[in-house]
Parts: structure tokens; sequence; C-alpha cells
């Protein structure tokens, strides 16, 4: 296979795009097609401040390399779980994702769990008898505050997660699967910061497939960690993606198409945004102001008290 | 003389395949989906049409990660 642009040795073959790619050339590819959803989308501007979720995997690292090379002014931000699972996962990306930033002279925010709560999120999972076996809905939970707290009290624009195109299929296919009208009304490349104490979350990866990511990452000589999430084996999401890929070779095109189909569809007023009840009735959680849908404290301020030591314990 | 065998390998198991045969038809012989994996040969990215010689070791990395660690 030669490459489209110059003829020379291509390296890779987006069947989806029917274009065949050399290294030189892909690595240039991919920067101009995170602009062109930056741009498309209205996410933000070399003006705007950039927050960066980094978790030390190839997508995270290598959108902040890409934003980096497009003159971003962007930092990162790291939180630390203290998830070991044998493998010493949490202390590993750290490593990764402080190499990285080092080499390229960015600024790094690290946040451990366990350092700010005093337990780690395995710890509070098991506290709170949320996921004995797999604290991964309490994990989402504490990290979807904490990045919009440190997006907010660091005065940032915009905080942009590394959710590539397997990963936005795979979630719209499972609230498809479901009927999740609230879900399906809230997915998209922009999350609006239309509720007061919400800072504005984008996905400036949607459109690229994990395939050319992972590419990205090997190609740019980016290491990141390679092992798994040890939660995360047995995912449903992972099964989903393996499902969506089996579609995908033998029509390429069909993850692409789905989202892109979805994001159209939503446009053109399919999705009632009446489903999405829990954003309803919103209001600041009286302890860290972030807007809950619960009465009392947000569900993460309610956790936290739960499972902190008190005082004479 | 029988050719030396293709090594492929993933997630540290290994499979072996005939030489002469491009990689697609080898990950379909060996059960993998090209979708979930890029593969590398002394560290340099194959394309799908490669031909793969006697003795290559062909090391796959797999694309797909989970969860919601993003």
């Amino acid at each position: 296979m030669k490459c489209r642009k110059c003829g020379g040795r291509g390296v890779i073959n987006l069947r989806h795009h029917k274009l065949v790619l050399c290294k030189e050339d892909f690595l240039e590819w991919m920067p101009e097609q995170v602009q062109r959803a930056i741009e498309k989308y209205h996410m933000f501007t070399p003006q705007e401040r950039v927050l960066v979720a980094v978790s030390g995997g190839k997508d995270s690292l290598s959108l902040w390399d890409i934003l980096t090379r497009l003159g971003y002014h962007t930092d990162g931000l790291y939180i630390g779980l203290g998830i070991d699972g044998g493998v010493n996962y949490s202390e590993e990306s750290l490593r990764l994702t402080e190499q990285f930033a080092q080499a390229r002279g960015l600024q790094l925010h690290t946040i451990k769990v366990a350092e700010k709560y005093g337990l780690t999120v395995p710890e509070i999972a098991q506290r709170t008898h949320h996921g004995l076996t797999k604290p991964c809905s309490v994990c989402g939970r504490i990290k979807r505050h904490i990045m919009n707290r440190s997006a907010r009290e660091g005065g940032y624009d915009v905080l942009v997660t590394g959710h590539n195109l397997d990963d936005e299929a795979a979630v719209l296919f499972g609230n498809t699967l479901n009927w999740a009208a609230g879900y399906l009304v809230r997915q998209g490349p922009v999350l609006e910061a239309n509720i007061p104490g919400v800072v504005r979350k984008v996905k400036p990866l949607c459109r690229i497939y994990e395939r050319e990511m992972t590419a990205y990452a090997l190609l740019s000589g980016i290491e990141y960690i390679y092992d798994e999430c040890p939660f995360a084996v047995g995912a449903t999401s992972i099964y989903y993606k393996e499902l969506l890929n089996r579609l995908e070779a033998d029509h390429p095109g069909a993850k692409l198409n789905f989202y892109l189909t979805f994001l159209k569809a939503k446009k053109a007023g399919l999705f009632s945004a009446v489903a999405d009840q829990g954003r309803q009735n919103l209001h600041p959680c009286p302890t860290c102001g972030q807007p809950t849908s619960v009465d009392g404290e947000c569900a993460f301020c309610s956790m936290i008290e739960k499972v902190t030591p008190k005082k004479g314990e | 003389m029988a050719l030396e065998p293709v090594k492929i390998i993933l997630r540290g198991k290994e499979h072996e395949v005939r030489p002469g045969m491009v990689l697609s038809h080898a990950l379909e012989k060996i059960g993998v989906n090209s979708e979930s994996v890029l593969a590398t040969r002394n560290g340099e990215l194959i394309p799908e049409d490669e031909i793969l010689n006697p003795g290559d070791v062909i090391k796959l990395v797999a694309v797909i990660s989970g969860g919601s660690c993003r």
C-alpha cells in the first residue's frame, strides 16, 4: 500500500476514509482532524485556557500532544485513583504522565484521591458498598467531581477529555439498547456550562477511531500505560466495542456513521430535552456548590461524608 | 526444507502461521479482528496487506481500552 499523499510506504489504512498514509503524513493528518472537530463543534479558541484530563493512557496523552502541537494553552490534570491491581496501575500511570509532561515542559496538576479524601477509590467503593467487586461507578463519580472542581478552581475555560469515537459509539450503543433517553439527550461532543457550578466539557477526539489514536501514540513515540485498568476487565463497554468492531470490519465507516447520524438526529430535534429529567430539577449542592438533582448534598459529598472517618472514631 | 513459521504475539499469547500470507489473512486465521489491533514488525507499524516473511515476529498492539478511565 502506498501513501495517498506522497506515494511513500503506507503504514496505516484508514478504510472508513478510503485513505492510506505513511508515518509522516499520518502524523500531520491527525492534528488536522482534531482541529476540524474543535472548530466544527465550537469547542474552544486559542485564547482560552484548556485543562486536559490525562490518565496516562494513549488517548489522553496523544490528545495533549496534539493540542500542544496545535498551539493551544493547555495544562494537564491527573487524578490518582489508588488502584494497584497487582500491576501498580495508578503509580505507573502517574509516572508515564509526569514523564510526558516533563519532556514537553507542560504544567501537570496531580490530585491523589487518597491524599485528599483519606481513602483510595477501591476503598471508598468498598465502604459505600457500591461496587464491592468493581468500583467503576464510584470511580466515575469521583473523577467527574474532581475534574469539574479542578477546572473551576483553576479558572479554566474548558475541560477536555480523551474520549474517542469508539468510546462514544460504545456509550451510544449501550444507551440505545436500553433506550436511556436522558443519557441520549446529554451525549455529544460538547457539554455546555449552562448550569451554575458546571464547567464546559468537550471531546475533541469524538470522531477519531481508537485504532487511529493507538497508531498516533505508537508513531509519535508516546509511552503510555498499555495495561488495562484491572477493574475494566470484562467491562460492558469493552464488549460493545468488540461488537462494533465486528460490524466495522464488514462495513468500514459503520461506527463513524452511527455516531454522526445520531448527532444529526439530535440536532434535528429527534430527542426531546424533556426526556432528560435528571437535568430538570438541578440545584447547587450546599457543600460543594456543584449541581445536583437529589435533595440535600450531591451524591459525591454524601458518599464522602459517609466514608470519611469522623473525629474520635 | 520447511520455511520458518511466522510468530504472531498478542498480549503474551503466541500464534504461528505460515510465511507468505498477507497480514489480514493471518489475523483472520488466528481469529483476531484487524479493527481491534495494530501490527508491528521490528517496532515498525505494518499495514494489513503486508506479506509475512519466514521467521517474522509480529507483535500485535490491542487498541481497545475500556471502563470509564478517560
